[in-house]
């Protein structure tokens, strides 16, 4: 019970400490279960990095769940996710409860539209730093255009086109396409 | 009752076919936002910004506030557990089969194939904020005037942004927050 409770306080200061998640989380994630705990060293924290980030889900909860997992079960990884979690749970619902009395001010609106432009170019610039890792070959390229431009013009869920492109990678690699 | 089945459903299975990190719920939560009304696509933008400035990992971020919107805190308990179930589940079985995941080769070529989905669904969803925040479909189908469509305030913005994000060594390592930031402060500054 006492390192349940352990990991669940460990994750939540991880939580706490990351903006952004993903790769801004590894810092963190050192000090506190490599460099403070001992639960993991840091190559195991990469491999879990590396599974996480091609496994359904968000990164952080996925690499949570692995240490969790690794230092108690089943239930370490129940507590361990649940504590990454809450700082989140807890900042969010105050911050999103405080902006909803606010948002008919107008310099409130002003405010917010231009951050929204500013949420434009932080996706521009999330989607070039994956390009670089997922765009190797022709393949790769006319996989993501196709999911471009029919998920611009048509109304299908994402999940038809994350099924069909597993299907797709699948396919590629046995008729030795990937790579060209 | 049948609002929080249902929230817990829609983000139960954005955990599940979200691959690739955060950013990569983002198209599901605008298609979660076309099928059900609950939110509009400026109210995702503004969660969006809201997520990158706060603690916490943004799947999560946003997960909560999406939930926080649409049934209060528990909405928000329900939409951010129904997230992250799925990967508790998967990462649980996974960790015991941990190597021969990593080197199982149809594993490998879906990834080959995952990841250039995300990209083009991240990028077709980023298209969806472009509308909103760069143009004005709504005024220019009022007034009829080709130059209503730009909103020229909010392109330049975010050509600077651009510039400042990726090209000016100085400030291109920054924090995305206080980009974020200056972008409200301009945004009151120059009535956006």
């Amino acid at each position: 019970m006492k390192k349940l409770l352990q990991l669940f306080v460990a994750f939540a200061r991880v939580g706490v400490m990351t903006f952004g998640g993903g790769y801004a989380m590894i810092p963190m994630l050192e000090r506190e279960v490599v460099e403070k705990r001992g639960w993991s060293s840091s190559e195991e924290i990469m491999d879990y990095y590396a599974v996480g980030q091609c496994t359904p889900g968000v990164i952080a909860v996925n690499t949570a769940t692995f240490v969790g997992y690794s230092q108690a079960g089943v239930p370490g990884g129940i507590f361990a996710t649940l504590g990454i979690i809450f700082p989140s749970l807890v900042i969010i619902c105050v911050i999103a409860g405080i902006l909803t009395n606010f948002a008919d001010i107008p310099a409130v609106k002003s405010a917010f539209a231009g951050v929204r432009v500013c949420v434009c170019v932080l996706i521009f610039n999330a989607v070039a730093k994956l390009w670089k890792g997922a765009i190797k070959d022709k393949a790769a390229l006319l996989l993501c255009l196709v999911v471009f431009v029919l998920s611009v013009f048509l109304d299908l869920s994402p999940v038809v086109y994350v099924v069909f492109c597993a299907a797709a990678g699948i396919l590629f690699t046995q008729l030795g396409v990937r790579g060209k | 009752m049948m609002l929080y089945l249902r929230l817990f459903f829609e983000f139960f299975k954005t955990g599940l076919f979200a691959v690739g990190g955060g950013m990569a719920t983002l198209p599901f939560l605008y298609d979660i936002s076309d099928k059900t009304g609950w939110f509009s696509h400026a109210q995702l933008a503004d969660m969006i910004a809201v997520s990158e400035s706060t603690p916490g990992p943004i799947g999560v971020n946003m997960a909560t506030y999406v939930g926080f919107t649409t049934g209060g805190v528990p909405g928000a308990l329900v939409a951010t557990l129904g997230l992250v179930t799925p990967s508790v589940i998967v990462i649980l079985i996974i960790a015991r089969v941990l190597q021969s995941f990593r080197q199982n080769k149809y594993v490998d070529a879906a990834f080959y194939g995952l990841r250039p989905c995300s990209v083009g669904l991240i990028a077709a969803a980023g298209i969806l904020v472009v509308r909103i925040a760069l143009f004005r479909f709504d005024l220019f189908s009022r007034t009829g005037r080709l130059l209503d469509v730009f909103n020229f305030k909010a392109i330049v913005l975010a050509a600077a942004l651009i510039v400042l994000t990726r090209w000016v060594k100085t400030t291109k390592g920054l924090h995305p927050i206080l980009f974020i930031l200056a972008s409200a402060a301009v945004g009151i500054a120059f009535r956006f």
